[in-house]
């Protein structure tokens, strides 16, 4: 799985949890939360989907590596590709 | 001690036939039941009663995933509620706002869904949502209402069973004249059709309605075929003022709370208790310092249950026994029972009689239990009179938990 599929998944999910904000366009270096209205419950949403939709597990203390969709890519890719 | 006189001044609604007064009220007078099978996790087709209320019309899509349907129900119900009041909400003082909003449960629906989820991951806890204790928590409708409105007052749920529409209404009247808050939002909300345990328990109580043709005949209080209750979801928000600020701003004023009593049958869990419900009554009369004879309409609670309609008549037979002018009517066969949301709800179905003079039917009556059979009961047809100037609210709930709320048309 390259990192630009990874950010698609995450983006897919974003727009499943965040309905009202608009996904398309977004800076990928730039964080997430300076682009769209997303919450702390947000992200712990974000974890979930990851874990219940593809299996992926985010520990709490890694939490701040899914600030941004470049940091998710280079955090979640090796983990899709390692399942 | 000095009470201040208590009004309504706005009335915010959504029912199963029915998404403002408007279209309830003619629903009423047209005997306009609606009641739809609906398919229930675990048990299959149940009749319900659903409102058709357009939920985008107050809350963002990310609200309504992340709130619950009782809170949705309660946001629209006092967005429409504040509209009708005609108050300046925008610059009016948010923390002098209080919400008191009625519920019979809260939470089994979000509950049961969690579980639902976790079935499909082998009960691993870790797929249950932290979305689950706000969601559940029991002052969750009310809550809803100030996030979504921005009120910084007081808020908190009344638990009263079928009680609880009264019972917020009564809070509210209360933590007005205590000057505790200047404006309320107060009334109950049900979310119950989505609690597959809800109706369960009634069908295991042996409760549960059914109609062998027609589903909007199911819920048929005092007919003599009437075998349960119809679950209904729904909700009614009024706005509550004292007098002498809502005339102060010049607020249309759609009635007064003269009198009201909460008592409790202290006898059993489910079975009513005739003795003290004509007790509740006559101390919410007492209390308005009125006699029998002064109402003119007293609203039932009965919800078609063969059990529970023969006791509240027993009681009213009581309690109105020589009243040629108090007319009785009943408002379950059109929207089954909306729990929470019933006192209040059925309330509203009456207010505008205070202007038109009609008094709404119960209907579904195709032969009438004698032992329900008073008087003054109005049966199918509205019935016309010189004029409606007290309303008696009965709700009464599991636990013997009794409610009723004394409506006077206001006179200044």
């Amino acid at each position: 799985m390259t990192e630009d599929q990874v950010k698609q998944i995450v983006i897919d999910i974003i727009t499943e949890i965040a309905p009202d904000e608009d996904a398309t366009g977004l800076k990928a270096e730039v964080n997430l939360r300076d682009q769209m209205d997303l919450d702390s419950m947000d992200f712990l949403d974000i974890v979930m989907e990851l874990r219940k939709q593809h299996g992926i597990e985010v520990p709490e203390e890694d939490y701040p590596k899914l600030a941004s969709l470049a940091s998710c890519a280079e955090y979640l890719t090796p983990k899709f590709n390692a399942k | 001690m000095h009470q201040s006189r208590i009004v309504i001044t706005g009335v915010g609604l959504t029912s199963p036939n029915g998404n403002t007064l408007e279209e309830y009220r003619k629903n009423l007078l047209d005997g306009v039941a609606r009641i739809q099978m609906i398919d229930m996790r675990y048990i299959g087709q149940v009749p319900a009663g659903v409102c058709d209320f357009d939920p985008k019309k107050y809350q963002k899509r990310k609200e309504l995933r992340v709130g619950t349907r009782a809170g949705s129900i309660a946001i629209y119900s006092a967005r429409e509620a504040i509209a009708d009041s005609g108050i300046d909400f925008e610059n009016y003082d948010k923390s002098r706002i209080g919400v008191y909003v009625g519920t019979t449960e809260h939470g089994n629906v979000e509950t049961e869904n969690e579980v639902y989820n976790i079935s499909k991951f082998d009960y691993d806890t870790r797929y249950w949502t932290h979305h689950h204790n706000p969601r559940t928590v029991a002052n969750n409708p009310a809550g809803e209402i100030t996030i979504n409105m921005g009120i910084t007052g007081p808020h908190y749920t009344i638990g009263a069973a079928c009680a609880a529409g009264n019972a917020g209404l009564i809070q509210a009247l209360q933590m007005l004249r205590l000057g505790e808050v200047d404006f309320a939002l107060a009334g109950g909300v049900s979310e119950s059709i989505q609690s597959f345990g809800i109706f369960a328990g009634f069908k295991s109580q042996g409760a549960l309605g059914s109609h062998p043709t027609d589903v909007n005949k199911t819920s048929r209080p005092f007919d003599k075929s009437r075998n349960g209750i119809v679950v209904a979801e729904g909700g009614c928000i009024y706005t509550l003022e004292r007098l002498k600020d809502a005339q102060a701003r010049g607020a249309k004023i759609l009635g007064e709370i003269v009198g009201y009593r909460i008592n409790s049958d202290a006898s059993d869990y489910v079975l009513p208790n005739p003795e003290r419900q004509a007790e509740c009554m006559r101390q919410a009369l007492a209390v308005a310092g009125m006699e029998a004879s002064d109402v003119d309409i007293v609203n039932t609670h009965a919800t078609s249950t063969p059990m529970g309609d023969i006791q509240e008549m027993k009681a009213i037979a009581e309690v109105f026994d020589d009243c040629p002018t108090t007319y009785i009517n009943n408002t379950k066969g059109y929207i089954g029972h909306c729990m929470g949301a019933a006192g209040a709800l059925e309330l509203a179905g009456n207010l505008p009689s205070f202007q038109d003079s009609i008094i709404h039917p119960t209907i579904n009556v195709e032969e009438l239990d004698p032992e329900c059979a008073l008087p003054n009961l109005v049966i199918n047809e509205p019935l016309k009179v010189d004029a409606v100037k007290v309303i008696l609210n009965n709700s009464f709930g599991m636990l013997g938990i009794n409610s009723a709320l004394i409506l006077k048309k206001f006179e200044d």
